[in-house]
């Protein structure tokens, strides 16, 4: 197995655009552990930590943090908590103090799992991932568009992952995620919240209940239309439940060894709710 | 947060008079592990880690389906492989092709049939794991998919296929006690059924195969039982076992699943056919496959009591699926049988345990030994009794809790200690956790940083259980241990050396005979050698056993020393032997003044003695009515469980789980809590997550990232209360330890999520799906 280790992105690219078959790697909490499990053998890996340019974040005019796809989970909570407290909070569930100081959100997103935690956030955030390859330079995806199927993504075969492009969060956000037990667990279901009161918008994103993750639209306009923006009285039980049941009707999740199809509907509807309510609370409290 | 709190009571044997008291890290004292830095900073060697210049590595080929017929294995194109050294199949075994605990019915490479998915069918050796794995792949096994047997509830089912040609029963184990056809006002009964549970040790099975000049043939490995292993070694090299020699390699963990074999044969022949010593290590995902598992159960309970809650009868009916192989499961079903309606009195008895043979993977040993799976039945069904007539979870247990000198249900006189009622006494006097905070840390809350509630939905239960256990080999079994003590002064210094083959499995035992040997022979210098077969047999790491026999066997190995010691020492000072004794590497007068160092009565000359130590015999149970005197000694714990149920989603937040155990003597206080903390957290993990997934004979999630262990934050602080009621039968009073805590933690904590969400929760682990009914 070749082992690449370009120092520069204008060399990653290159590197990749000559070798299809090199398997980008980050922080390698996946890769290696499909590379253990014998489940994949790449010719080569093209190993992208010792490119600088990956592993920075910065802020554009508009407040859109631009992520670089290297930055890792610790550093995501350590240093976004206040930009991005929906990625933060994604982050701070994902494995142990260990994977979240060598996992990247590039890598999650690379991974493109039903059940990465960073993609529900980034959904509800409407981020945009920034994908580039030597030859046609770079595009970006906005993340619903990004997973393709089931651990499938847009990434064509010689681009790779520059970034992802997420709005400074303009309202609260929130992001839970059901687990079978208390740390270090992949999760069932999750859930992210995001409340857009600039747009008056609500953004969700859905985690481990399809074969990608995905939005909830329909429960988006419907909460987005019946809140009162201007006034911001407590959010009527009714409508956090009726919320949460527009959300668990989006999913389309599956019994597996981890849980039941139906509890995973259930559960959606319960944290959609609860995730409604909490920022819904916290925008009133902001006002 | 931990106290301990012992109840000192008659010390029963005599033990040498120490005014002098200078030797250190005695009985009875927290003393350091030899093995404690070395873990803990990762040096220490597991038999991970073993090495050997000029080794190969040996892997195993293993069934795909949980019952086939192999019609042919091709392994020419494996044996192409550049690096391989040998392939082999079972028309390699040499001696005969079977082993087993308790009856030798597992093939060592599966031949005609295989019975379970993850059946070994070959083995390679090359000269890197990989390139063995590589070739493995290219074995051609020709298998013709046979019907599986895969429901337990079926096996014994006319039309059920046959696992075995003898049928599919292991054992039926029938106990009847008291009015064949009792009647009570207060009726109440279940169903209960438990997963399947793994040992999970971390250091997966691994050993080193070195083939010698004289044929034979040196194993490292880990294990729980040298001599078992090299009995049931020999029979399928077909060699002396003079010529197969077992040395215990670095065991990291084992509770029950290193009980049987695994690498041990496999690299025995990949080591002689080569001539090459052989390494074999499972990974993770292979262990799942390699090593027997806890019997998941189906029990019928049903309990007749007198409207003040007690008892008249107890009625069972428990199944236990032994999977493809015997393994251990008659012991088990004897556990879950005679020990199956817990510490209670119970005047009439009718008990049906059976272990069956399945398409499933073979079931065996682990922590608790049948005692896990009945105390869920058991503890269910007490709590039920106690609603029914109105008091309270303890008051219920105190009330029908056994006292020392009352006969359980296979008739036994319990002849020591039975604290049922002041253990939970204790454990439910033990300070309770503080009511959920106002804002609570997320952490603190069922889900935890997965931020599914911030007090919604979560409501406080609280739980009880109280269970007993068998310490030792039981049913008449033939249960002893060999010590060898040498004492002797080199350097100017008194030292003693103990060998034994008991293995220490992590649990302290090396720690253990140290503290026997200094308490016993006054010296401050113990070593304790690499346990191997060139000593005697000590018996198996298992059933809370080794501190007791092996510990009761070092004991008596130093008092034969000591006596030859003294008597010389008598003979040099010129006094009577009596009042003479061992302290502070002296030998001291009856006021602790030293009369003499052990260099002046020793000069170079070592004393050695070796005693083969047995606790008292057990006896066979009557087929027909189950009774008998069974078991040896009995231990006792008693577990509160406190939890937060985010009753919505499902999800559990173990608050607090608080221990009483009687120990008997708490030989290494340090460690006993050490055992408690570690048993309760494996029983939770059993109530609350750990289960081996099997669907249609396939293990669903034979990893660490779907078979859940508890986290730190899964595992609440634990107040454990420790006494001390010495066993007049056993060495220094000790009872076993390891196991009870284990039996008596998960159905406190099953109790306590009933108790929150108010559902019955009729198996565990308890899922979400089970907690919020959908
Ligand atoms: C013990 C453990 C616990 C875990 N827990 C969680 C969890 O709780 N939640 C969760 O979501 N995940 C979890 N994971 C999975 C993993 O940590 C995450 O998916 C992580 O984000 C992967 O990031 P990485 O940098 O390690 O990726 P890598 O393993 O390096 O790469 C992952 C994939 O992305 C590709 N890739 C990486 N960078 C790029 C790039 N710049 N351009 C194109 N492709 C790229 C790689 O080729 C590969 O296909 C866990 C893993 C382990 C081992």
């Amino acid at each position: 197995m070749d082992f690449l280790q370009p120092s520069s992105w204008d060399d990653a690219l290159a590197a990749r655009a000559e070798r299809h078959d090199a398997l980008p790697i980050a922080g390698g909490t996946d890769v290696m552990v499909e590379l253990n499990f014998d489940r994949r053998r790449p010719a080569a890996l093209l190993d992208l930590t010792r490119v600088p340019e990956l592993s920075e974040w910065s802020v554009a005019p508009d407040g859109t943090v631009r992520l670089g796809a290297g930055v890792s989970y610790g550093r995501v909570i350590a240093e976004l908590g206040d930009r991005l407290p929906g990625l933060a909070m994604a982050a701070r569930t994902v494995g142990s103090p260990q994977i979240r100081v060598r996992g990247t959100v590039g890598g999650n997103l690379g991974s493109a799992s039903p059940a990465g935690d960073a993609h529900p956030p980034l959904l509800a955030a409407r981020a945009e991932v920034e994908v580039a390859s030597a030859a046609r330079g770079t595009r970006r995806v906005p993340v619903a568009e990004f997973f393709t199927g089931v651990k499938r993504n847009a990434l064509a075969p010689d681009e790779l992952i520059a970034a992802v492009h997420v709005p400074t969060a303009a309202g609260p956000q929130q992001f839970c995620k059901v687990g079978t037990r208390n740390a270090m667990v992949i999760s069932v279901s999750a859930f992210a919240l995001a409340l857009h009161p600039d747009r008056r918008a609500v953004g969700t994103g859905i985690g481990s209940a399809a074969p990608t993750p995905r939005r909830a639209p329909d429960a988006e306009e419907f909460l987005a239309g019946e809140l009162d923006w201007d006034r911001r009285p407590a959010l009527p039980e009714g409508l956090a439940r009726a919320f949460g049941e527009r959300v668990a009707a989006a999913a389309s999740p599956i019994d597996d060894v981890r849980g039941t199809a139906a509890y995973r509907r259930h559960s959606l509807a319960v944290l959609a709710r609860r995730a409604a309510t909490w920022a819904w609370d916290d925008l009133r409290r902001a006002a | 947060m931990t106290t301990t709190e012992p109840t000192t009571t008659e010390p029963t044997t005599t033990e040498p008079t120490r005014t002098g008291a200078r030797t250190g890290g005695r009985i009875g004292e927290d003393a350091q592990r030899p093995d404690g830095t070395l873990k803990v900073t990762g040096e220490f060697a597991y038999s991970s880690d073993l090495w050997h210049d000029d080794m190969v590595w040996g892997v195993t080929l293993r069934s795909p389906h949980p019952s086939a017929r192999i019609r042919r294995v091709d392994v020419s194109e494996a044996l192409t492989v550049p690096g391989v050294s040998a392939v082999l199949t079972a028309d390699d075994v040499p001696g005969e092709n079977a082993y087993g605990l308790e009856h030798a019915d597992q093939p060592v490479l599966a031949g005609e049939f295989v019975r379970y998915e993850g059946e070994p069918v070959a083995l390679v050796a090359a000269d890197h794991p990989e390139t063995a794995r590589r070739a493995a792949a290219r074995i051609r096994v020709d298998y013709e998919v046979l019907p599986a047997l895969t429901d337990p509830r079926r096996a014994l089912d006319d039309d059920a296929p046959q696992v075995h040609p003898g049928g599919n029963l292991v054992r039926h184990l029938r106990l009847r006690r008291g009015d064949p056809a009792p009647t009570a006002p207060v009726v109440v009964s279940l169903d209960f059924e438990v997963g399947m549970q793994d040992q999970a040790f971390l250091g997966p099975e691994s050993g080193l195969a070195v083939p010698a000049e004289d044929g034979g043939v040196d194993l490292y490995v880990a294990t729980q039982w040298l001599h078992v292993d090299q009995r049931q070694i020999c029979l399928a090299l077909g060699m002396p076992p003079d010529k197969v020699r077992l040395t215990l390699a670095g065991v990291g963990g084992a509770f029950g699943g290193r009980e049987d074999l695994s690498v041990h044969v496999h690299a025995c022949l990949l080591a002689l056919r080569t001539g090459r010593p052989v390494k074999m290590s499972y990974g993770r995902e292979e262990s799942f496959y390699g090593h027997v598992h806890r019997h998941p159960a189906w029990m019928t309970y049903e309990f007749g009591a007198e409207p003040d809650g007690t008892l008249v009868y107890g009625k069972v009916h428990t199944l236990l699926d032994g999977g493809a192989y015997a393994s251990s499961t008659a012991a088990v079903v004897g556990n879950a049988g005679t020990l199956g309606l817990g510490p209670y009195r119970f005047p009439s008895v009718s008990v049906d345990a059976y272990g069956v043979f399945t398409n499933n993977p073979p079931c065996g040993a682990m922590r608790g030994f049948g005692c896990v799976q009945a105390a869920y039945a058991h503890e269910a069904l007490m709590d039920e009794l106690a609603a029914a007539v109105g008091v309270d979870p303890v008051e219920i247990r105190r009330r029908n809790g056994v006292q020392e000198g009352d006969r359980n249900i296979t008739g036994q006189v319990i002849d020591s200690a039975a604290p049922v009622a002041e253990l939970l006494e204790r454990v439910a006097a033990l300070p309770l956790p503080p009511p959920p905070a106002e804002r609570p840390d997320l952490r603190d809350l069922p889900g935890a940083v997965g931020n599914t509630t911030h007090g919604e939905g979560v409501r406080r239960g609280v739980g009880y259980s109280v269970t007993y256990k068998n310490v030792g080999f039981s049913e008449g079994f033939d249960d002893y241990s060999t010590a060898r003590v040498r004492l002797q002064v080199t350097g100017g210094e008194a030292v003693a050396t103990v060998h034994t083959a008991a293995a220490e499995v992590g649990q302290g035992l090396v720690t253990v005979q140290q503290q026997i040997a200094r308490t016993e022979l006054g010296v401050q210098q113990v070593v304790v050698v690499p346990a191997d077969t060139t000593v005697g047999s000590a018996g198996s790491t298992s059933a809370s056993r080794q501190t007791h026999v092996t510990g009761g066997a070092v004991k008596a190995a130093c008092e034969a020393v000591r006596t030859a010691v003294l008597q010389r020492a008598a003979v040099a000072v010129g006094r009577p032997v009596a009042g003479l004794a061992l302290d502070g590497d002296k030998v001291v007068g009856p006021g602790g003044e030293v009369l003499a160092g052990l260099a002046d009565v020793l000069g170079e000359d070592a004393v050695e003695e070796t005693v083969e130590w047995r606790h008292r015999p057990t006896h066979a149970i009557d087929p027909e009515t189950g009774q008998g005197d069974a078991h040896v000694q009995f231990a006792f714990s008693a577990h509160r469980a406190v939890v937060d149920v985010d009753t919505e989603l499902g999800l559990v937040k173990v608050v607090a789980l608080d221990t009483a155990q009687d120990v008997g003597k708490a030989i290494n206080p340090d460690a006993v809590v050490g055992q408690i903390h570690g048993g309760s957290a494996q029983g939770m993990g059993l109530a609350l997550m750990e289960e081996v997934v099997v669907t249609d004979g396939h293990v669903r999630n034979p990893s660490f990232t779907d078979y859940l262990l508890p986290t730190i934050l899964d595992v609440p602080p634990m107040q454990v209360e420790v006494l001390e009621y010495a066993d007049p039968h056993a060495p220094y009073g000790v009872r076993g330890v390891g196991e009870p805590p284990t039996i008596s933690s998960g159905p406190a904590v099953a109790a306590a999520v009933r108790a929150a969400c108010g559902r019955p929760l009729r198996r565990v682990p308890i899922r979400p799906e089970h907690v919020t009914g959908i």
